[in-house]
């Protein structure tokens, strides 16, 4: 497929010239390309933020719901209908900050999701403010004299429990960022690809040139791939921080939609099914 | 004279009270009797006191008396709230071994009956429940036969409890048996119909059973009393009908997942009680602007915040009726009875479909313990239809329409593109801020109201329609009413009962108008159907009977509390 099959018209993108969110738009679309899934069979759900806006800005089905809220979403999308390629996409506020306690979840109940996050340790919708991974002593209009809190580690929480595909990225780089969603895409559960994306307008800090000297691209075997302590190593290592699939779970563990008892003797959508009537009746005639 | 007992079982937590509920109950619906039960319990998992009222009677009843004909108490430290309810007609069967000195003074009608050590003799003293259960069933002359089948499905999985239970109410039953032929039990029980043999079923089973129905194939919640009864239902039943059931992180998943679950074509549900339901009202609001269809069960408990977590109240209305921000239609259910929850809340599905809009089934813990009977439940009564379409290419999911629903897609059913979106939109679903969009989609949404309103359902009215005095109520109140008025007769009296309470049915301003008093009876302390009412038709409620102490009303403080008003005086 052409990844222009996912170019939507007309078109008003409202990122700021030289965002990083673009690279990652285009990236989407290649991966998605050729990994041959057409729009009808895709979802592309988001919460609030500039990055939440992705899906508006390409072909597809798209819900674009509450800040935020994107993971128990795109859970409800998969569950009713695991035939979907189902990914949720925010930033790092959305996804690491107000959504924080559903990330926590998802990575437990392991429904088959593509999670992008477009990390790039600021607020940008809300012009400027600090995010959950924003650096300490960043200075914006709100953290006046410096950043205090720790910055959240995304990837190490991941891996730390027990996420199913951690990878990080970096927005510039294409080619991989392409590479690693398909990858997230094909594995069978929940995938986390932490993108590191420039904010031009508010991140004066974690820039273009930042991100190039503090990442490099990090080669893993497949054993070494299932090794969670060398993923948590990695994950915890940088700068310079290391890119690439830093941990992927030896196929076999079933994702969420595959362990539901609504689909064990049935395989067949929620959408396309009537209610159990005479299953009702049954059960009703127990209560005398 | 129709005969009729109320009994009433005390025990602590743990104690087994609800398993000679279960038994009794049942026993005696199969064996003939009318019976309705009822039961307030503490927020602890063991020991404190428990109750539970059973009506046994000739007739038909749902509704809680305060009046106690048999009080079985299995353990002493009987609470205030029952005390208050013993009279001098009051029989009392109890244990002297367990009790002690409480009831040992003469103005008691004591009978006593070794529960405990018949227990211990045949199957150990926590077997005194089912011992107390037997004793029952025999001075009803209920057939043994059946109290030993329900034993034998209580605990038929593990033999070894079951034949300790069955030992313990044989000796039980023997022992009933023995206090009939003494003639020491002195009530006149009520005559069973051979023919009667009743559904049982609370109201946990009916919201559930009735969504299911509706096509409820998706129920998410974070557990909270009471709303969790539905959850542990479909939970419990899930593999049985094939749906998806998911205890969530907490009740902002629980609202959205649901929606995510709608828009690819599910039924979802989230289940839950005030405090939860606080946490899901971004989720109505989102409900709202992306007409995706929603229903939520919100069982009511007293508040504010904690409250009283096992205790009931009518506090929420106002609550389900405001939540969310923004402007926009929804619909609330308040089922009175088990059958209507059933009817409701399989009709709450369809609307939500049908109208894109949050519906909600508005229940109470007293209406979701209560275990009614029923004759049937109109499981096929009405047809399953779905209500989205299969999309084609250039498919607009918000396509302006004259009655304001748009043919709704999902997603992965069509060639066209779903898209669906929480900000203001164009018919594409595309982000607008164009001020003519804005107001042309707000009115579309909003003309939805217009279609509910045509289709509200109407009151119940029960008595003279054109009384002078007329008796508003809504959910669990209603069948409580509709007693206390049979207990006043009074024929210028008559109730009107809300099922639905928004949008309100057109009657309700014709039955307002023709009061020459309106008394509207509700759970909370403000009056918030009152409230609603005056909204709509201008009319202050002359007289407002409220209770708020955490337990229904009971019919006679409903009877009493008309009374007064009657007579001119201003209730307690």
């Amino acid at each position: 497929m052409n990844p222009r099959e996912y170019d939507i018209e007309p078109v008003d993108l409202s990122w700021c010239p030289g965002c990083g969110n673009f690279q990652i738009l285009s990236a989407l679309k290649e991966a998605l390309a050729e990994l041959k899934i057409p729009p009808q069979e895709v979802v592309l759900v988001s919460g609030i933020g500039q990055a939440a806006k992705t899906p508006h800005f390409m072909k597809g089905h798209i819900i674009q719901g509450l800040h935020g809220r994107a993971l128990p979403v795109a859970t409800g999308v998969k569950a009713a209908n695991p035939g979907l390629t189902v990914l949720a996409i925010g930033g790092d506020g959305d996804m690491y900050g107000e959504g924080g306690n559903h990330l926590l979840h998802t990575i437990r109940r392991n429904p088959d999701l593509t999670n992008l996050v477009h990390n790039n340790m600021v607020y940008g919708l809300t012009k400027g403010q600090a995010s959950p991974t924003s650096p300490l002593g960043l200075k914006t209009p709100v953290q006046v004299e410096g950043v205090i809190s720790e910055p959240l580690n995304p990837v190490a929480l991941a891996i730390s429990q027990g996420a199913s595909f951690v990878a990080r990225s970096f927005s510039a780089e294409t080619e991989l960022t392409k590479d690693l969603i398909k990858a997230a895409i094909r594995h069978k559960g929940y995938a986390l690809v932490d993108i590191f994306q420039p904010c031009v307008s508010f991140n004066k800090v974690n820039t273009y040139k930042w991100f190039r000297e503090n990442t490099f691209v990090q080669e893993s075997s497949p054993e070494e791939l299932r090794d969670r302590r060398r993923a948590m190593e990695l994950a915890l290592s940088g700068p310079p921080f290391p890119l690439g699939i830093l941990y992927r779970e030896a196929s076999g563990r079933p994702s969420f939609e595959n362990l539901l008892p609504a689909y064990r003797r049935n395989s067949e959508p929620l959408w396309k099914r009537t209610p159990d009537r005479d299953g009702i009746e049954a059960y009703v005639e127990t209560l005398r | 004279m129709v005969r009729e007992l109320s009994i009433v079982l005390c025990g602590a937590a743990g104690q087994g009270v609800q398993t000679v509920e279960v038994l009794l109950v049942r026993a005696l619906g199969r064996s003939g009797f009318h019976v309705f039960s009822t039961k307030e319990s503490m927020s602890r998992v063991r020991g404190g006191n428990n109750s539970t009222e059973i009506r046994v009677s000739e007739e038909h009843t749902e509704a809680f008396v305060d009046r106690i004909d048999l009080l079985v108490p299995l353990n002493s430290g009987l609470r205030k709230n029952i005390w208050k309810r013993l009279g001098p007609d009051t029989l009392v069967l109890g244990d002297r071994e367990e009790l002690k000195e409480e009831f040992a003074s003469k103005e008691f009608r004591f009978l006593d009956v070794p529960f405990l050590e018949i227990a211990r003799e045949a199957g150990g003293a926590v077997t005194a429940n089912s011992v107390a259960a037997a004793v029952l069933c025999a001075l009803f002359r209920i057939e043994f036969e059946i109290l030993d089948d329900l034993l034998k499905e209580r605990f038929g999985k593990t033999p070894e409890v079951l034949e300790k239970n069955l030992l313990s109410a044989k000796k039980g039953y023997e022992q009933g048996v023995r206090l009939l032929e003494e003639g020491v039990f002195a009530l006149k029980t009520p005559k069973p119909d051979p023919n009667w043999r009743p559904l049982l079923i609370d109201g946990h089973k009916a919201v559930s059973l009735g969504s299911l129905a509706g096509g409820c194939n998706f129920v998410t919640a974070y557990p909270m009393s009471p709303g969790s009864g539905v959850l542990a239902f479909m939970a419990q039943n899930a593999s049985r009908f094939q749906i998806v059931v998911e205890q969530v992180e907490d009740e902002i998943a629980a609202v959205n997942m649901a929606l995510g679950a709608w828009s690819a074509g599910a039924r979802g549900m989230a289940t839950t009680s005030g405090g939860g339901f606080a946490l899901m009202e971004e989720g109505i609001s989102l409900s709202a602007v992306t007409e995706i269809p929603l229903v939520i069960h919100l069982g009511q408990r007293p508040g504010p915040a904690t409250g009283m977590a096992t205790r009931t109240e009518q506090a929420d209305l106002e609550l389900a009726l405001y939540a969310g921000h923004g402007e926009f239609p929804r619909v609330l259910f308040a089922p009175g009875n088990a059958r209507e929850a059933f009817e409701l809340s399989r009709l709450a599905f369809d609307w939500a479909d049908r109208y894109q809009v949050p519906v909600f089934i508005l229940t109470d813990e007293y209406l979701l313990d209560s275990i009614f009977e029923l004759e049937s439940l109109p499981v096929e009564s009405e047809p399953f239809s779905r209500h989205f379409v299969e999309t084609e290419p250039g498919y607009a999911r918000y396509r302006v329409t004259e009655n304001g629903v748009s043919p709704r897609g999902i997603f992965g059913h069509g060639r066209g593109l779903v898209r669906i979106d929480s900000h203001e939109h164009d018919e594409k679903g595309h982000i607008e801020e164009d001020f003519d969009v804005r107001e042309r989609m707000q009115k579309k949404r909003m003309s939805k109201l217009r279609l509910l309103e045509a289709a509200a359902l109407p009151p119940t009215v029960k008595g003279d329609p054109q009384a002078q005095t007329k008796v508003f109520c809504w959910g669990s109140t209603g069948p409580i009413v509709a007693e206390a008025l049979d207990l006043l007769g009074r024929e210028d009296v008559s109730m009107v009962h809300l099922k639905q309470v928004y949008p309100l049915h057109p009657s309700v301003r014709t039955l307002v108008e023709q009061a020459r008093r309106v008394v509207v009876a509700e759970g909370n302390s403000t009056g918030q159907l009152a409230r609603l009412i005056r909204l709509y038709t201008g009319r202050e409620a002359e007289h407002r009977l409220l209770n708020f102490r955490g337990h229904q009303f009971s019919v006679e403080e409903v009877s009493e509390g008309l009374g007064k008003i009657l007579e001119g005086g201003e209730p307690e």
